[in-house]
């Protein structure tokens, strides 16, 4: 605990990066007032009025991770863990499960995601990395033999362990990055997840920016409709040149930052898709309530769930010796 | 003391499992006396409704339970009396043990809200049953209260009959618009004025 205190070169580029964060929620809170002063602060207004409620929502996130950060690796391992069991609940209260799942759901939410969470707090890779998709894939498949009942076997075992998968595998990444032993960046691992999570977000809200300003032609019209060819490449090219401007708080140098921004950033809008077709089938917009303005909290974090895996293994490859 | 601690641990519970959203699709919360009458799925139907309301209306808001259940052990004793202050309703008919309509009658004139759950029996199978008479035969003894309907949706699968470790689902508390007994309505009316306001109310859920 407390490693980043342990260096004093951590610290300062950790208050300087939520400094920098606190300046532009500023400026957007800003931008959001005047725009409403202009329509007229008791006019009901849906886009700005649902721009402000996310920039509101914006600032409750960032105290939110700035305070884990504080408490250190743990915090932060903690925080990733609740968050977690915030989007399993979502992801299954909308799948259509039966009372024959109850033990395979059982076992997910109170075996499953602690163990994951203690094994990334452990550091142990070697299990971390395999235990959901291994021992979670064959156990599960065993459980939902409990009930006896044979039909849609497939599709039911199959919604359990696509829950665990996105919603507990693919989040733990993100904490996961913590236990990288990276040469010359010890202590500052708390500063590779601010990396991942400041360019998939970034890059989310770009996108929407640009969209919002410039988008004339859809992307996906019936994956995501409010996706637009210009918000796609203004957001992505953006977000990445963001994420090279950041180069200092990581191991990388500018030029591979950016190659890892943008690996990020594609990831996240290729998630955002795959997360909007689940959604879609199930004939809903969002996945749940629980961020004013956003929606539920995998509609937020859809994009981190498919970028965190592949940034993981990305760095680790090459920068674990 | 010792009950309002329980009673803040079971709402928290019930808060952080199910996340208990209340949808005031009908009426507003106000502090008035009402009769809350809801589908039935487990035995964790009330503590839901009873969480989602505000602290304000919880104190005033009263469970009908069958004796039959909560009187067999002190915990359920201490629970239903102390923690809900329940009104206990004989439903196997002793001779010598009051008409259960008297029993929540009285509980409403000393200022209570109820809730009720009108089928009479937990319901395992989707939709819902016919309701019994005692709706009705309330509204008769006190026709100007405010019958609220309220569909639970999804609780069952929190708590498949059966299971006592209840599974994190999402769940959702809708309050209808409120009903009264009109003048002369029948008893075969009023049952089924009540009852096609709930199904009513789960369309517009699923809708």
């Amino acid at each position: 605990m407390m490693d980043a205190m342990l260096f004093p070169a951590a610290r300062d580029q950790t208050l300087a990066l939520f400094g920098g964060i606190g300046g532009a929620l500023l400026v957007a809170s800003l931008i959001g007032f005047v725009l409403k002063l202009k329509v007229g602060l008791a006019t009901p207004h849906p886009v700005i009025d649902n721009l402000n409620a996310r920039i509101k929502a914006w600032w409750l996130m960032v105290a939110v991770i700035g305070l884990s950060f504080v408490f250190g690796p743990r915090g932060v391992i903690v925080l990733f863990f609740l968050i977690s069991f915030f989007a399993l609940r979502e992801f299954i209260t909308l799948m259509p499960t039966r009372a024959s799942d109850y033990h395979a759901l059982a076992a997910s939410f109170y075996l499953v995601l602690p163990a994951q969470y203690v094994l990334i707090d452990m550091a142990w890779y070697g299990l971390y990395s395999i235990f959901i998709p291994v021992y979670g894939f064959l156990v599960l498949a065993i459980l939902a033999t409990a009930g006896g009942e044979t039909a849609n076997f497939l599709e039911r075992a199959s919604k359990v362990q696509w829950g665990l998968m996105i919603c507990v595998y693919c989040i733990s990444h993100v904490p996961a990055l913590l236990t990288l032993p990276i040469a010359g960046f010890e202590g500052r691992n708390l500063l590779l997840i601010a990396f991942l999570v400041i360019v998939v977000q970034s890059s989310d809200v770009l996108q929407y920016v640009w969209g919002k300003l410039f988008g004339r032609h859809k992307i996906a019209p019936q994956l995501s409709p409010s996706k637009t060819v210009e918000g796609f490449v203004g957001g992505v090219a953006s977000a990445t040149a963001l994420g090279a401007a950041l180069w200092w708080i990581t191991p990388f140098a500018p030029w591979q930052a950016a190659l890892m921004a943008l690996a990020i950033n594609l990831m996240g809008f290729l998630g955002g898709l795959v997360m909007s077709a689940i959604k879609r089938d199930r004939g809903v917009k969002d996945w749940g309530h629980m961020i004013e303005g956003h929606g539920g909290m995998l509609d937020r974090l859809d994009s981190v769930c498919f970028a965190a895996p592949v940034f993981f293994h990305l760095t680790r490859y090459w920068w674990v010796a | 003391m010792v009950a309002s601690l329980f009673a803040f641990v079971i709402t928290g519970l019930a808060r952080a499992i199910t996340g208990a959203r209340a949808l005031w699709r009908g009426c507003a919360p106000e502090r008035v006396r009402r009769v809350y009458f809801a589908n039935h799925g487990s035995h964790i139907d009330f503590v839901l409704i009873w969480s989602s309301l505000p602290p304000a209306l919880r104190r005033m808001t009263r469970p009908v339970a069958g004796s039959d259940y909560w009187d067999r052990s002190g915990v359920r004793r201490f629970i239903i009396h102390q923690v809900f202050r329940g009104v206990l309703v004989d439903r196997e008919h002793k001779p010598d043990s009051p008409d259960p309509i008297d029993v929540m009658v009285d509980a409403i004139d000393a200022g209570a809200s109820l809730i009720i759950f009108p089928e009479g029996t937990r319901n395992v199978e989707e939709g819902l049953l016919p309701f019994k008479s005692g709706i009705h035969r309330i509204a008769q003894a006190r026709p100007d209260i405010e019958f609220v309907p309220v569909w639970l949706d999804n609780l069952k699968r929190v708590m498949p009959k059966g299971k006592l470790l209840p599974l994190p689902i999402l769940c959702t508390v809708s309050f209808g618009a409120p009903i009264r007994l009109h003048e002369g309505e029948s008893r075969e009316d009023f049952l089924s004025r009540t009852r096609a306001a709930l199904v009513a109310l789960a369309e517009e859920h699923a809708a």
